[in-house]
C-alpha cells in the first residue's frame, strides 16, 4: 500500500519541488533570512555535495511546543576536518526521538553534543547552537558538570561499575549530593528500569554477575537515579539479544511518560517500533572519497518518516535498499 | 505557527533557573596542581643527581692536586692517600672488564633462555620457569656477592677448575654479575620474540624449515631490537652494579688486564670510600662525585640507546 | 577385492636428512642446558647458603645484637632497622607514586612538552644504578640542604628514591588497565573528575598498585650500595629508637659480616640471609595473592 501510494504521489520528485511545497518549506527561525523558491547555496566547508541536500528540514514544526532542545546549524569537527554539519531540528518532551542513519553518519556524534560528552574528547570542535529548554548548552558559564545532572546518558555496550548492584545505583546521586533515603532512591530507580523483582534480594551481589541485558538495564537505572529529565541513549541494544532488546523498548514506553528520551539506532525497525519523532541522517561523500561529512537528510513524525517519506534517500534507506 | 521561548538574540532564560546555581571549581583545580607537583618531584629528583654530581665534579677539579688530563689518562689511582693519584682509568678498566666478562656469560645464556621459552618450552615448562628466574632477578646483589666471595673462588674456580685466582679477582665478579644480569636480558629479549608474529614463523614452516631453523633465521633476526635493548640494558646493569665486585672482586685499583688479580671498579671504589666517614669537602669526598658522574654518564647513555631499541621494536608490531 | 598397500613415508616423502634432524637434536638441547645453567647457580646458591646458615639460626640469633663475638652476634637490631626503613619508604611512595601517576594517566596532556619530559625522566630514573642514588643521599640528604645525618629518615628517604620511579611505572600500568567505559559511565552520570577518579577509577586499580608497591618493597629491601653510603659506618648494636636514630639493616649486616675474614662470621651472614630471603619470599607471595585474588577481569 505504501509504494502505491507513493508512485501515485510521485516520490520521485524534483528538488524544486520541495523547494516550492509550503509544508515542507515554512518560514524559518527569525532571524535567518532566505528567499523563497530558492534553494539555500550548499556550503560544506570543503568541497561540495554531489546533490543538493534538501532545503529545509523541519527546522520549525508546529507540533512541536516548548522542545527539550533545539538545534540550530549544529556542526562538529574533529581536528579541523568536519565529521557532522548543519544540523537543526527540536527535540520534543515526553516522547521518543530516533535518530537513524548508516554508521559513520553523526548520529551518535550529535547525540553527544546534549551532554557535552564531546568535551571529553580533545580535538573535538563545535559548532552552531545547542539548546537546552532554551538555555545555550555551549554557552561560557555552563558546567557540564551540571549538565550531565539533568541529562543522562546510557551507552552501546553496558558499562556497570565493579560494584554492588546499590553501589552503582548509588554512586549517582550520591555524588549529586541529593537527599533522602538511598535505599529508597535505589529501589525507586530500580523499579523505574523493570529490575526491582530481579535485583531485591541481592542488591550487593557484583555488577559484574548479571547478564548483558540486566547490565543495561542496570546503566538504565542508574542513569534514571538522578532524576534527570533526559536520556540520551547511544545504541543501548546494539549489544544485546532480541530478548533483552524488546524488553528495553518496553522500558523505554513507560519511561517515556517522566523522561524525554533521545535514541540512537542503526536498526531500523526498533526506531519504527519505539520512536515518536525520527531524524535520518546519511554520510554525505562530497567531492572526494576522504570527505565523510554526516547531515541531516529529514526529520518528522515516525510513521510519516516510515511510510511517507519526503526524500527519496530516506525512502531508499527505511526500504532497506542501501544502509 | 511555532511558538518561541526565544525572541532575542541572547541565551534566553537563565542558565542558573535551568541548571542550578554553579558549582565552585576551585577544589578540582587544586587537586590538579597537588597532582602535578608530585609528578614534578621525578623531574627535581633528576635534577638533584645532576646537579649534586655535576657540581661536585666542578669543584673536584679545581682543586690543585686533580689535572682533567691528569684524571682520564693517568693510570694511577689513591685518591685517599697522602700524595693523592687521580687517574681514573683503572676503575674505568675494571668496571670495562668485569661487564665484558658479565656479557659473555649472559648474552648466550640470556638468549638461549629467551629462546627456549619463546619457542620452545610447553606452557607448563615456561610456568615453571619464568617464576624461577623471577626468584633470580629477586635475589639481593649482596647476596650474590656473599656467594661469589665464599663458594665460587674457592670452590668452582680454585677447585673445580683449577684455575688459581686470588681470593679477590675480577673474573668471579664478572662471572657472578653475568649471571645477575641473566633474568634482564632473558625477560626483554623473549618478550621480543614472543611478539614476533605467527604469520612470519608459519611463512617459514610452510617452506619446510624446521623450528631450529624457523627459530634461528626468523625468529631470532625478526626480533633483533628487542634482543639488543635487552642486552644494552643488562650491560647498564653490569656498570652499575655495586655489591658484587665490592665484595668479591677486591678494593685494589690496578692497571693489570688480568682477571684473576684483584680489581676495583668505579662502584666498588664510590662504596668503599663512602662507608668511611670523609669529611666534607676534601678531595676523597668530591672523588666519590667525580666518579659518580663519571658513572652516571656511562648508565644514562646505555639506557637511552636501550630505549631507543625498545620503541623501535613496538612500533614494528604494536 | 583390492588392498592398497601401505607405502613407507619415505617413499613417499622422501628421506629425512640425517645432519639436519641431528641438528635440530643438538640445538634443542643446547638451549635447554643454556637455559638452566642460570637456574643450576640459583640452585647451588640457595642449597650451600642454607646448609651454612640454617644451623646458626636460633631464637638468641633473631634477638641478640651484632657484636665483636661471633657467638653472641645476633640480628635483632637489623631487623628492627629494616622494618624502620620499610615503614618510611612506604609513607613516601604510595602516596607521592600514586600521584604522580594519577597526573601522568588522568590529567597530563602528552602533547604537551613537560609532560613528556616527566614521563622520560621517569624511565631514566628507573635504570639508574643504586648507588648513585646513594651518592646523592650522601649530598643532599645526610650532609648539605637536609642535613640529617645518617638516621632511618635518611635512609628511607633515600632507599625511597631508589624505587619511586617503578612505583610510578607500575602504579600507571593499574590504572590504565581500568577500561575507559567506566570514566565514561561515572562522567555521564555528573560526576567531577576527580570524583570520577577517586570513586571509580581509583579503587578499581587498587589490587595493581598494591602488588607494585609490596614489589617495590621488597627491592628496597634487598638494596644495600645506597645504605653503605647512607648507613652508620660501625656495626649499630641497638634498635632504632626513632625516625633520627642511627640504624642498621638486614642486607648492611651481611655486607659487615662478610667483609670480616673471620669464617665465624661467614656463617652469621649465610644465617642473615636465609632470614632475608624467606621475609622477601613471604612478601613476592602476598604480592601474587593479592594480584590473583583480587585481579579484575574487565
Amino acid at each position: 500500500m505504501a509504494h502505491d501510494d507513493r508512485s501515485a504521489r510521485g516520490i520521485v520528485r524534483d528538488v524544486s519541488d520541495v523547494d516550492r511545497d509550503p509544508e515542507l518549506n515554512p518560514p524559518s527561525e527569525p532571524g535567518a533570512a532566505e528567499v523563497p523558491g530558492q534553494v539555500p547555496a550548499v556550503s560544506l566547508g570543503q568541497g561540495h555535495s554531489s546533490v543538493p541536500v534538501v532545503a529545509n528540514h523541519d527546522v520549525v514544526d508546529d507540533e512541536i511546543d516548548d522542545p527539550v532542545f533545539v538545534t540550530e546549524k549544529l556542526s562538529v569537527s574533529y581536528g579541523g576536518a568536519p565529521a557532522v554539519l548543519d544540523v537543526s531540528l527540536r527535540v520534543p518532551q515526553k516522547q521518543i526521538t530516533a535518530f537513524i542513519g548508516p554508521s559513520g553518519c553523526g548520529k551518535s556524534t550529535i547525540i553527544r553534543c546534549f551532554n557535552r560528552m564531546n568535551d571529553l574528547i580533545p580535538t573535538a570542535h563545535v559548532e552552531g547552537m545547542v539548546r537546552y529548554h532554551g538555555v545555550d548548552l555551549y554557552g561560557g558559564d555552563i558546567d557540564s558538570v551540571q549538565v550531565r545532572k539533568r541529562i543522562g546518558m546510557v551507552f552501546q555496550k553496558p558499562n556497570p561499575f565493579p560494584k554492588s548492584i546499590y553501589d552503582n545505583i548509588a554512586f549517582g546521586p550520591k555524588v549529586l549530593g541529593m537527599k533522602g533515603s538511598m535505599e529508597q532512591i535505589v529501589e525507586q530507580a530500580l523499579r523505574r528500569a523493570s529490575l526491582w523483582d530481579d535485583v531485591k534480594d541481592r542488591l550487593d551481589d557484583n555488577a559484574f554477575g548479571m547478564s548483558g541485558g540486566q547490565q543495561q538495564r542496570l546503566c538504565i537505572a542508574r542513569a534514571l537515579a538522578t532524576n534527570p529529565d533526559v536520556l540520551l541513549m547511544d545504541e543501548p541494544c546494539s549489544a544485546l539479544d532480541p530478548i533483552s532488546t524488546g524488553r528495553i523498548e518496553d522500558l523505554m514506553h513507560e519511561l517515556k511518560e517522566t523522561v524525554s528520551i533521545v535514541i540512537v539506532t542503526h536498526n531500523m525497525q526498533q526506531a519504527a517500533r519505539v520512536s515518536d519523532r525520527t531524524a535520518f541522517f546519511i554520510v554525505d561523500m562530497g567531492s572526494s572519497e576522504e570527505a565523510r561529512i554526516g547531515r541531516l537528510v529529514e526529520y518528522g513524525p515516525t510513521d510519516r518518516i516510515f511510510t511517507n517519506p519526503h526524500d527519496i534517500r530516506t525512502e531508499e534507506y527505511v526500504s532497506g535498499k542501501f544502509g | 505557527m511555532a511558538t518561541e521561548v526565544v525572541t532575542n538574540g541572547s541565551g534566553g532564560p537563565d542558565a542558573r533557573s535551568v541548571f542550578g546555581p554553579p558549582r565552585r571549581r576551585l577544589g578540582e583545580k587544586a587537586i590538579a596542581v597537588v597532582l602535578f607537583c608530585a609528578a614534578v618531584t621525578s623531574v627535581v629528583i633528576t635534577v638533584g643527581i645532576v646537579a649534586s654530581l655535576a657540581g661536585e665534579t666542578i669543584t673536584f677539579f679545581a682543586d690543585k692536586a686533580v689535572t682533567v688530563g691528569g684524571f682520564f689518562t693517568s693510570s694511577e689511582w689513591s685518591p685517599l692517600f697522602s700524595d693523592p693519584q687521580f687517574g681514573i682509568r683503572p676503575l674505568v678498566q675494571a668496571t670495562l672488564i668485569i661487564s665484558a666478562i658479565a656479557l659473555l656469560v649472559a648474552i648466550p645464556l640470556g638468549i638461549g633462555t629467551a629462546a627456549f621459552l619463546s619457542e620452545y618450552a610447553s606452557p607448563r615448562v615456561r610456568a615453571a620457569i619464568k617464576p624461577t628466574l623471577e626468584l633470580l632477578a629477586g635475589v639481593p646483589t649482596v647476596v650474590f656477592g656473599y656467594f661469589a666471595l665464599t663458594y665460587f673462588t674457592p670452590t668452582v674456580l680454585n677447585g673445580l677448575l683449577g684455575l688459581d685466582v686470588a681470593v679477590f679477582n675480577g673474573l668471579a665478579g664478572g662471572l657472578i654479575v653475568g649471571i645477575l644480569i641473566v633474568p634482564t636480558i632473558a625477560s626483554v629479549a623473549q618478550d621480543a620474540m614472543t611478539a614476533v608474529p605467527q604469520s612470519l614463523r608459519e611463512g617459514a614452516y610452510g617452506l619446510g624449515a624446521s623450528r631450529r631453523q624457523v627459530t634461528v633465521r626468523v625468529v631470532i633476526p625478526a626480533a633483533l631490537s628487542g634482543v639488543t635493548a635487552g642486552i644494552v640494558l643488562g650491560a647498564s646493569r653490569a656498570v652499575g652494579e655495586t655489591m658484587v665486585v665490592l665484595i668479591a672482586a677486591g678494593q685494589l685499583p690496578t692497571t693489570s688486564l688480568d682477571p684473576r688479580s684483584p680489581m676495583e671498579t668505579m662502584t666498588a671504589f664510590i662504596g668503599a670510600t663512602g662507608k668511611g666517614d670523609v669529611p666534607t669537602g676534601s678531595t676523597g669526598y668530591k672523588a666519590i662525585f667525580a666518579v659518580g658522574f663519571a658513572l652516571f654518564v656511562m648508565t644514562l647513555i646505555l639506557n637511552t640507546i636501550s630505549i631507543r631499541f625498545v620503541r623501535r621494536y613496538r612500533q614494528v608490531y604494536e | 577385492m583390492t588392498t592398497a598397500s601401505a607405502r613407507p613415508a619415505r617413499d613417499v616423502l622422501g628421506k629425512p636428512s640425517s645432519s639436519h634432524r641431528l641438528r635440530d637434536r643438538l640445538f634443542v638441547i643446547m638451549l635447554a642446558l643454556l637455559t638452566s645453567v642460570a637456574l643450576i647457580v640459583l640452585a647451588v646458591l640457595l642449597i650451600n647458603t642454607a646448609s651454612d646458615g640454617v644451623p646458626e639460626i636460633s631464637w638468641s640469633f633473631l634477638t641478640s645484637f651484632p657484636s665483636a663475638f661471633p657467638a653472641k652476634a645476633g640480628i635483632e637490631s637489623a631487623i628492627t632497622g629494616t622494618l624502620w626503613l620499610m615503614g618510611v619508604v612506604t609513607f613516601v611512595i604510595v602516596p607521592l607514586g600514586v600521584a604522580s601517576a594519577l597526573y601522568l594517566e588522568e590529567y597530563a596532556d602528552s602533547s604537551r612538552w613537560w609532560n613528556r619530559v616527566i614521563e622520560v625522566n621517569i624511565q631514566n630514573l628507573a635504570a639508574v644504578p643504586s648507588i648513585v642514588y646513594g651518592i646523592l643521599g650522601l649530598a643532599y640528604i645526610v650532609r648539605g640542604p637536609l642535613s640529617l645525618g645518617r638516621t632511618v629518615l635518611a635512609g628511607g628517604l633515600t632507599l625511597s628514591l631508589v624505587v619511586l620511579p617503578v612505583v610510578i611505572i607500575t602504579a600507571r600500568e593499574a590504572l590504565r588497565a581500568v577500561p575507559p567505559s567506566i570514566k565514561e559511565g561515572a562522567l555521564a552520570l555528573g560526576a567531577t573528575r576527580w570524583q570520577a577518579i577517586w570513586r571509580q577509577i581509583l579503587p578499581a586499580s587498587i589490587p595493581g598498585i598494591a602488588t607494585g608497591v609490596i614489589l617495590s618493597i621488597a627491592r628496597a629491601i634487598g638494596e644495600t650500595a645506597p645504605l653503605i653510603l647512607v648507613g652508620a659506618a660501625t656495626f649499630v648494636a641497638f634498635n632504632p629508637t626513632g625516625l633520627n636514630s642511627a640504624f642498621t639493616a638486614l642486607p648492611l649486616q651481611i655486607f659487615s659480616w662478610v667483609s670480616q675474614p673471620s669464617d665465624q662470621f661467614r656463617l652469621l651472614a649465610a644465617a642473615a640471609i636465609i632470614v632475608l630471603l624467606v621475609i622477601l619470599v613471604a612478601l613476592n607471595a602476598v604480592a601474587i595473592w593479592l594480584r590473583n585474588r583480587y585481579q579484575q577481569r574487565w
